[in-house]
């Protein structure tokens, strides 16, 4: 990856919550009794009970359990886009709880990358002006030149100026992440990130985020049922029906 | 998805009861997926403000209607040169209409010595059926109202009528061969006719004492009235039944037909109002298209799917169109209850300045056009979006790869189109009217397009540079292009609408007060002999009254027109024809009158005298077919004078200022017997003046318009709350409209927000730049709207009100401000819900 880490000079100085916390060295995900509860039309439903659990920088951990177990929910706490019905999340050292909305927007502008399971791409912008929305919101110089950089990682340089429904379902899956990875984040998220892949391409993404996180540290959370993306990674969580089932970690570092 | 297949051999009705049960479950289904709320919700909005409109300019035009007739002191009468055929009473019996019987003709007074012509007014019992009488004991005292007619046996005589025969209450005069005693003196009657000061004094007296005066004979020129009122229902009917029973002479009057003065005034209030129920179907038109086109949207990936699992396009079609009919209707009858209510509770409001009692129920046909407009606008927009998917294979479909549509767009929505355009037509009451709003209407929406497309191109150069807040907001009105466009010319439409009621309301507030301002005059002097008028002017200058203006009153025929004699049977029309019988005022005068206006030809320039030039009032130029360069021929006082008619003037009837059909320069008349004539005001507080002012000026005769100007002035101040009132009414009507209508294109921009936010973007961002978005679509929309505005409400000024055009630079302010702070706000509201939340929520909303 080339994008160059000095992103903390350009991302302005009215970070408080976050800039604080720019040397902090503890573990960058920490879950403590998280519960997360909705009122669905059959009454209170449970999706997530007594999670805990720590990453630390740099890991790169599976979440994998059956469809409809919890994961996606799960991803959507720890990157602080919802809020838990109970138990507590630190995201890079900071308190979720205690941020507002905006602090915890904040937060993701500055440390955080997320792959949507349904891309959740902006229909009204090519896949260049989609790559350079997080640049642009963190205020990067030549957010284009980057954003092209990106494309072109993720193979899709020559289809910049497409719009999402232009795109097959592959090739938007490879916008998203490469709108994930343009904030430079200090921790990706990613909801099945080669669901939609090829063997090949799904190799390529699979190398592209495994390369970020050695040569950036950057922290990767992938939610897979690709059983060789998953032991790829240094551990694995497995949820079952809300819980967390078990915990594999890999004997020898890659 | 159980698919019914329309084969020919399958039962036609049980293939409908699936086809309407699949339509229910589709309704129940979007129902509960929040999927028909915006729409119905749209809907609902539109046709209550479309119905609360109508039913409330429906009381309101009753009211007006009725507190005119206190003017005629009844709401419909038959007038007839005989006596009255007793077919007509037993007509308004059989409707359950009140009726009373007057009976006019002219005849000599004598009271001692002295003699004088009068207007005889015999009347019958329930005289005045609306309105009342005023009486007094004395001339110039305080009039106060009665409910009873003269007995048998007594007269009532006008002011006028008392001074010229210098008598006093209690006198006794004689009419025919009979001897009367004057029992009070008549201030005040409702139905005293037009022109107030060459018409004879009056006299009333009972119908029952007629056969003992002798007066009346075959052959006598009288005039015999039936007097009717009722409901307005039972009195179409009577009109209906009875007109073609009328006999040559016969005609029916309502209140516009016998009062001048008020005539302009309830037609520009009545046009006032019709508009008002133009501009709320306009606002349900855009308000409900905007919504539909939301819902077509929103179902195009169900209409693929449909198809991707065999459903045949007809099938989609009906299934379609039974749930939004379905909808329709219920969302209609709603819409009709809340509209109800709203304008029930509004005329409670009004309770103070229009009096519930005068406030008639309203009637039940305001419910069509409203329930058109639902059905017409929900259906042409909402259902051709979909049916255009027909041509497009359901994967493209699902990839929303559909294809240009601005080449068909008038294809696809030209029936929903014609019928808004038809539905305009059937409210407006005029096809006039109707036109030129359409017309308005239509240039406007070309306008907004394209300038909606112009802002959309420009804007282009910001997308490539995604920026923060205000930037990434414009730039998105380029990325959303159509979608820009039509919220632009939803708004701008919307606001012209409103804009340009607003303007038209001014315009017409402004004339009216200015027709009847509070110093307007309230008496008149007549037969002023030439050698007091001097001393006139000085006794009312000594008492304040300085800026007085008397005017030279000659009398005289008119006989020809362009050397043809003009004979009153040439002329079919009664009013021509009395017009030509009768001698009419002629005077000299230097410069035009304040209330004068020409409209053809040229006013003689200052300092011009002489004779052979002539300035015609228009409505007597029309009635007599005078044409401008008309050579007229009049004879006064035996002698002939010929004139060619250099300009026609207007004039305001109803402004109680001395005015003339005819007038020449100075001196033109000066060879001619003339007495003089003026008119001014005087404060309550002066009454004395007027006894003394008799007192020095025996032959001078005061005429006391006072009562009679604070009826009109009551019926117009009456008018004016109307005006007032169903103008903010609509207003608010339509400002909730169009509110439904910004929400209804929101759906984009609350996805958009949470996503924003999942990529870290902090609310105060995703705010200003929606502000901007919405700012700069509500200032374009707003600023074109005053432009169109202005342009509709000067063709409006011209064409249909006829006053004269004011240009109104405000409404630019006013339209700019409503489109970026009202625009604006509705916007931010609308997001609020998606801002708030956590952003996975959201996402998970939409
Ligand atoms: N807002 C909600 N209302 C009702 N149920 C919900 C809501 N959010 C999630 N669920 C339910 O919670 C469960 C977990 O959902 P989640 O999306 O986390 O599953 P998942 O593990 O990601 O499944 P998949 O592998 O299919 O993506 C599901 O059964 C889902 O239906
Ligand atoms: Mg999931």
């Amino acid at each position: 990856m080339r994008v160059d880490r000095d992103p903390k000079t350009a991302k302005g100085s009215s970070v408080t919550a976050a800039s604080s916390l720019d040397n902090h060295s503890g573990p960058i995900v920490r879950v403590v009794a998280l519960r997360k509860q909705v009122v669905s039309p059959e009454g209170p439903l449970v999706i997530l009970d007594d999670i805990n659990f720590t990453i630390d920088r740099g890991e790169s951990v599976a979440v994998v359990g059956a469809s409809g177990s919890g994961k996606s929910t799960l991803l959507s706490l720890l990157a602080g886009l919802d809020t838990p019905s109970a138990g507590r999340v630190w995201l890079a050292g900071a308190d979720l709880g205690e941020l507002d909305e905006d602090g915890r927007a904040l937060l993701r502008a500055q440390r955080v990358g997320f792959v949507f399971q349904s891309f959740q791409l902006l229909l009204g912008l090519t896949a260049l002006e989609n790559v350079m929305l997080p640049l642009e919101l963190a205020g990067q110089p030549e957010p284009r030149r980057s954003a092209l950089d990106l494309l072109e990682r993720v193979g899709l340089k020559a289809r910049a100026r497409h719009y999402p429904t232009q795109l097959s379902g592959g090739e938007q899956q490879r916008v998203a992440i490469a709108r994930a990875f343009a904030g430079n984040p200090d921790v990706l998220f990613a909801d099945e990130p080669t669901g939609n892949l090829d063997q090949k391409t799904g190799h390529r993404i699979v190398d592209l985020l495994f390369d970020l996180n050695r040569e950036q540290g950057t922290t990767l959370i992938l939610v897979t049922h690709d059983a060789e993306l998953a032991a790829y990674c240094d551990r694995v969580l497995e949820l079952d029906d809300g819980r967390l089932q078990g915990e594999t970690r890999k004997a020898e570092a890659r | 998805m159980a698919v019914p297949e329309t084969t020919s051999d399958q039962a036609p009705m049980a293939y409908w009861l699936t086809i309407g049960r699949m339509a229910l479950r589709a309704l129940a289904r979007d129902w509960q997926a929040g999927e028909l709320r915006v729409l119905a919700v749209a809907l609902l909005i539109a046709v209550a403000s479309v119905a609360a409109v109508g039913f409330f300019t429906d009381r309101i035009q009753q009211a007006m209607e009725l507190k005119a007739s206190e003017l005629l002191g009844a709401d419909l009468v038959v007038a007839a040169p005989n006596l009255l055929q007793p077919s007509l009473t037993e007509e308004a019996r059989r409707q359950h209409l009140q009726t009373a019987e007057t009976l006019n003709f002219r005849s000599v007074v004598i009271a001692g010595e002295m003699t004088q012509l009068a207007e005889v007014k015999a009347v019958g019992p329930g005289y005045p059926l609306r309105g009342a009488l005023q009486v007094s004991d004395q001339p110039f005292a305080p009039p106060r109202i009665v409910a009873d007619i003269p007995e048998p046996g007594q007269v009532w005589l006008d002011e006028r009528l008392i001074q010229t025969l210098k008598l006093q209450v209690g006198d006794a005069v004689e009419l025919g061969t009979r001897s009367f005693r004057i029992g009070q003196i008549l201030a005040y009657e409702p139905d005293r006719a037009g022109d107030l000061f060459s018409i004879a004094p009056r006299l009333l007296m009972n119908l029952a004492d007629i056969p003992s005066t002798g007066l009346i004979q075959p052959g006598s020129r009288v005039e015999y009235r039936l007097l009717l009122a009722g409901e307005p229902a039972a009195l179409e009917m009577f009109k209906t039944t009875v007109k073609p029973l009328l006999k040559i002479g016969e005609k029916l009057q309502g209140v516009r037909e016998a009062r001048a003065e008020l005539r302009l005034a309830l037609e520009r209030a009545e046009r006032f109002l019709h508009l008002a129920a133009l501009v709320s179907v306009i606002l349900a038109g855009v308000g409900v298209a905007i919504a539909a086109r939301r819902f077509a949207a929103r179902h195009w990936d169900s209409v693929a799917i449909m198809r991707c699992v065999g459903a045949t396009q007809p099938l989609i079609v009906r299934l379609f169109v039974l749930e939004l009919v379905t909808l329709a209707a219920v969302a209609g009858v709603a819409g009709l209850v809340l509209g109800y209510v709203a304008q029930y509770g509004l005329s409670g409001v009004l309770g103070q300045l229009i009096s519930r009692t005068e406030l008639p129920a309203p009637s039940w046909f305001p419910i069509w056009p409203a329930l058109a407009t639902g059905f017409v606008t929900l259906l042409g927009f909402g259902l051709p979006p979909l049916l255009r998917l027909r041509e497009v294979p359901p994967l493209r479909v699902l990839r929303r790869d559909l294809g240009p549509v601005d080449t068909r767009l008038l294809a696809l929505y030209g029936p929903a189109l014609l019928a808004t355009a038809a539905l305009l037509i059937w409210q407006a009451g005029e096809l006039r009217l109707a036109l030129i709003v359409c017309a308005g209407v239509a240039a406007t929406t070309v306008v907004l397009s394209l300038a909606a497309w112009g802002l959309v191109k420009a804007l282009n150069l910001l997308r490539g540079r995604v920026g923060v807040a205000w930037r990434f907001g414009l730039a998105n009105i380029a990325r959303r292009g159509p979608g820009s466009a039509v919220q632009v010319v939803a708004l701008g439409l919307g606001l012209m609408a409103l804009l340009m009621l607003t303007l038209v309301r001014t315009d017409l507030l402004t004339s009216w007060r200015s027709s009847l301002p509070a110093d307007a005059p309230n008496h008149f002097l007549i037969n002023i002999q030439p050698g007091e008028v001097e001393g006139i002017r000085q006794f009312l200058r000594e008492r304040g009254l300085s800026s007085v203006e008397l005017y030279p009153m000659v009398r005289g025929r008119l006989t020809g027109i362009n050397g043809r004699p003009v004979e009153p049977n040439d002329y079919q029309d009664p009013r021509a024809k009395r017009l030509v019988e009768r001698e009419f005022n002629l005077s000299q005068i230097e410069r035009l009158q304040e209330d004068n206006r020409i409209v053809a030809g040229q006013w003689w320039a200052a300092g011009a005298r002489g004779q052979g030039v002539a300035s015609v009032e228009q409505g007597l130029a029309k009635d007599l077919g005078i044409a401008l360069h008309d050579t007229l021929r009049f004879q006064i006082a035996g002698q002939s004078l010929e004139a060619e008619v250099t300009s026609l003037r207007s004039v305001e009837w109803d402004s109680f200022r001395v005015n003339f059909f005819v007038v020449f320069p100075p001196s033109a008349l000066a060879a001619y017997p003339a007495t003089w004539i003026t008119s001014f005001h005087l404060p309550a507080g002066q009454k004395p003046l007027l006894a003394e002012l008799v007192r020095h000026y025996p032959s001078v005769t005061v005429l006391d318009v006072e009562a009679l100007m604070g009826k009109v002035r009551e019926i117009m101040d009456r008018v004016i709350a109307a005006v007032e009132y169903v103008f903010l009414f609509t207003l608010a009507a339509g400002l909730v409209v169009l509110y439904a209508a910004i929400q209804a294109t929101q759906d984009e921009r609350r996805f958009e927000s949470a996503v924003l936010r999942t990529l870290g973007a902090q609310r105060a961002m995703v705010r200003e730049s929606l502000l901007a978005e919405f700012a700069t679509l509500g200032l374009l929309a707003g600023v074109l709207a005053a432009t169109a505005a202005t342009v509709l409400g000067f063709v409006l000024s011209r064409h249909i009100f006829d006053f004269p055009y004011q240009f109104n630079p405000w409404i630019w302010l006013l339209g700019a401000s409503a489109g970026v702070v009202g625009v604006g706000l509705a916007g931010l509201i609308g997001a609020r819900s998606a801002l708030r939340q956590p952003p996975w929520r959201a996402l998970r909303e939409l």
